[in-house]
């Protein structure tokens, strides 16, 4: 018994230590966002990086002032709202019909998907930069959208849940005399919710963080995200960490407030993504 | 109606993201083996011609390139291991009924939320030089003041084990949260029956929680090569591949070669390497997870 509870405040040690330095960066930008800026840098190095002191939100007028950043957080919505519903309905129906559907084809360009399953975007970025300057086709929303709409990793998690659907729920539709699309969008995707959860959370993540791509096919502010603005924005003279780190905190907390609130969805997503690999 | 006629409906659902998968995967990965085949110079006046291997050739003798691939195999070597052990780590430690499990895994998971621009730019204050450095000022805290100030990410040495380190903290929440689920899939029984037997603590580790996880830390660790192959944010922001190419990678080599240099086919080269890389090491995952039902069925 005693041994079990030596055990227990052993973990306890370390995990409290464990959160402390995991937490230590985010409470460094969140405290950092509140302080005059003279205080920022000279602070780092102790204990009074994490306390704000005297609060202030002139970093955060200072964010406004400098740069567009409405304009940057209303791109990132656009790019990534456009991409994650888009994607919804493109993969939700090829994993349906690779999983429910019979046709001619289905087994090959099932294979074909699978093979490109594991390929992350950044090993076709550069090839694909080509393609779309070939095409004249730079620097506005469509190329930062409809690249990435098809996802073959989408599609696998719709189909590996449909897969294990009852086929009692479509018989039921089709003796209601319901054609295929019908049979899809009112009984399939009502009971389908987890997995249309666990991929908008995904690709939501993925994209709201995306870096090369931009880099690669914005030129001006016009159409860039947030996630390549905070770069620029740490590249534009004068340096002030205050600035950057309210930046910081703006862009993220959109993300954190979605994930504090379906962060049972985010887990069961990547879950998702494990378990079936 | 006539259409559904000539096409089935299977094809017809699944139309729009086999399109889009031809046109923004395939054709583009065909294209980057092209044009790897041919001497394409946007800023080079000399016509463009079929040159076989010759760009490979050329990339495994180019020593920026063998650096930054070496960069990235290394880079690899000690991310995938670590962050897999330290995953496994974290997750056995949730993996018993503590008060405020839920809390600590939020905690941990939290940075994978957050962009990789943003975290690299937050680390960077983090390894600033000088005393007032936060990495600096904890590491003279702990040493008790022996530690000398050290400018991490423009020394040679520390530059790209500094971005490991920043990698992991972002990453592996997401490989803890995997490693969980696979824990609680393992019957609990198996332990029970142990228990009965008068295995240890240790034993039961060896034989029980390592087999059953083993499906699972071949995949969490498939998925942090792939991961670790793809690092680019945090060396384009942080460093820029310095100092002295130090902290370069096939990934930044690629964005490189084909942004900034305009070399064309070397950028569809390096490409390819990458992809070879990533079926490689996917290729070498499968095989080494079916043997799982092989034992489970002796």
């Amino acid at each position: 018994m005693r041994r079990r509870l030596v055990a227990t405040m052993l973990s306890y040690a370390a995990l409290a230590l464990l959160a402390l330095l995991f937490v230590a960066p985010v409470l460094l930008m969140m405290a950092g966002s509140l302080k005059p800026e003279a205080r920022v840098l000279t602070e780092a190095g102790s204990l009074k990086a994490f306390l704000p002191g005297n609060w202030t939100l002139q970093n955060y007028r200072d964010v406004f002032a400098r740069v567009d950043f409405a304009r940057y957080l209303g791109n990132s919505l656009i790019i990534t709202g456009s991409v994650v519903v888009a994607g919804l309905v493109v993969n939700s129906l090829a994993g349906y019909a690779f999983a429910r559907l019979a046709w001619r084809g289905r087994r090959l360009l099932f294979t074909l998907t699978l093979a490109i399953l594991v390929l992350p975007l950044e090993a076709i970025a550069v090839p694909l930069f080509y393609q779309v300057t070939w095409m004249g086709w730079r620097d506005d929303y469509l190329v930062q959208i409809l690249p990435f709409i098809a996802n073959a990793f989408s599609v696998y998690l719709f189909y590996t849940f449909f897969v294990d659907l009852p086929p009692e729920l479509e018989e039921a539709a089709r003796l209601d005399g319901a054609g295929p699309l019908r049979t899809f969008a009112t009984i399939i995707v009502p009971n389908s919710k987890p997995v249309f959860a666990s991929v908008a959370i995904l690709s939501f993540l993925g994209q709201w963080g995306v870096f090369i791509w931009p880099l690669l096919v914005t030129s001006g502010e016009r159409v860039r995200p947030l996630s390549l603005a905070i770069a620029t924005f740490y590249t534009l003279p004068p340096l002030q960490w205050g600035d950057i780190f309210a930046f910081g905190v703006m862009m993220v907390s959109p993300i954190l407030v979605v994930f504090l609130f379906f962060q049972r969805w985010f887990v069961r997503g990547v879950v998702a993504t494990g378990l079936k690999g | 109606m006539r259409l559904r006629t000539l096409i089935p409906t299977g094809a017809l659902f699944a139309l729009p993201a086999m399109a889009g998968l031809t046109c923004f995967v395939a054709i583009p990965f065909l294209l980057a083996i092209a044009l790897s085949l041919t001497n394409l110079h946007l800023a080079s006046p000399l016509p463009v011609a079929f040159v076989g291997a010759t760009q490979f050739v050329r990339l495994f003798e180019d020593p920026a390139f063998i650096r930054a691939l070496l960069n990235s195999l290394l880079f690899a070597a000690v991310v995938v291991p670590l962050q897999t052990v330290l995953a496994l780590a974290l997750a056995l430690l949730l993996n018993r009924p503590l008060l405020g499990r839920a809390l600590f895994r939020t905690l941990f998971f939290m940075p994978v939320v957050f962009p990789l621009s943003l975290v690299s730019v937050i680390w960077i204050l983090i390894y600033a030089p000088g005393p007032d450095g936060m990495l600096n000022g904890f590491l003279q805290f702990i040493s008790l003041g022996h530690w000398q100030p050290r400018d991490f990410l423009h020394d040679p040495v520390l530059a790209l084990p500094a971005i490991m380190l920043t990698s992991i903290w972002q990453g592996v929440g997401f490989q803890m949260v995997i490693v969980l689920a696979g824990l609680q899939n393992i019957p609990e029984q198996l332990y029970e029956a142990a228990c009965l037997d008068g295995a240890g603590r240790w034993q039961r580790f060896w034989h029980i929680t390592l087999p059953g996880l083993r499906n699972t830390l071949i995949f969490v660790m498939l998925v942090t090569t792939i991961l670790a192959f793809r690092l680019f944010e945090q060396v384009q922001i942080m460093t820029h591949g310095g100092p002295n190419r130090a902290t370069a990678t096939v990934m930044f080599e690629a964005v490189q070669a084909a942004f900034s240099r305009q070399q064309v086919a070397q950028g569809a080269a390096i490409t390819v390497v990458f992809f070879v890389v990533v079926v490689a090491v996917t290729l070498l995952q499968r095989r080494l997870s079916v043997q799982v039902p092989r034992e489970a069925s002796r």
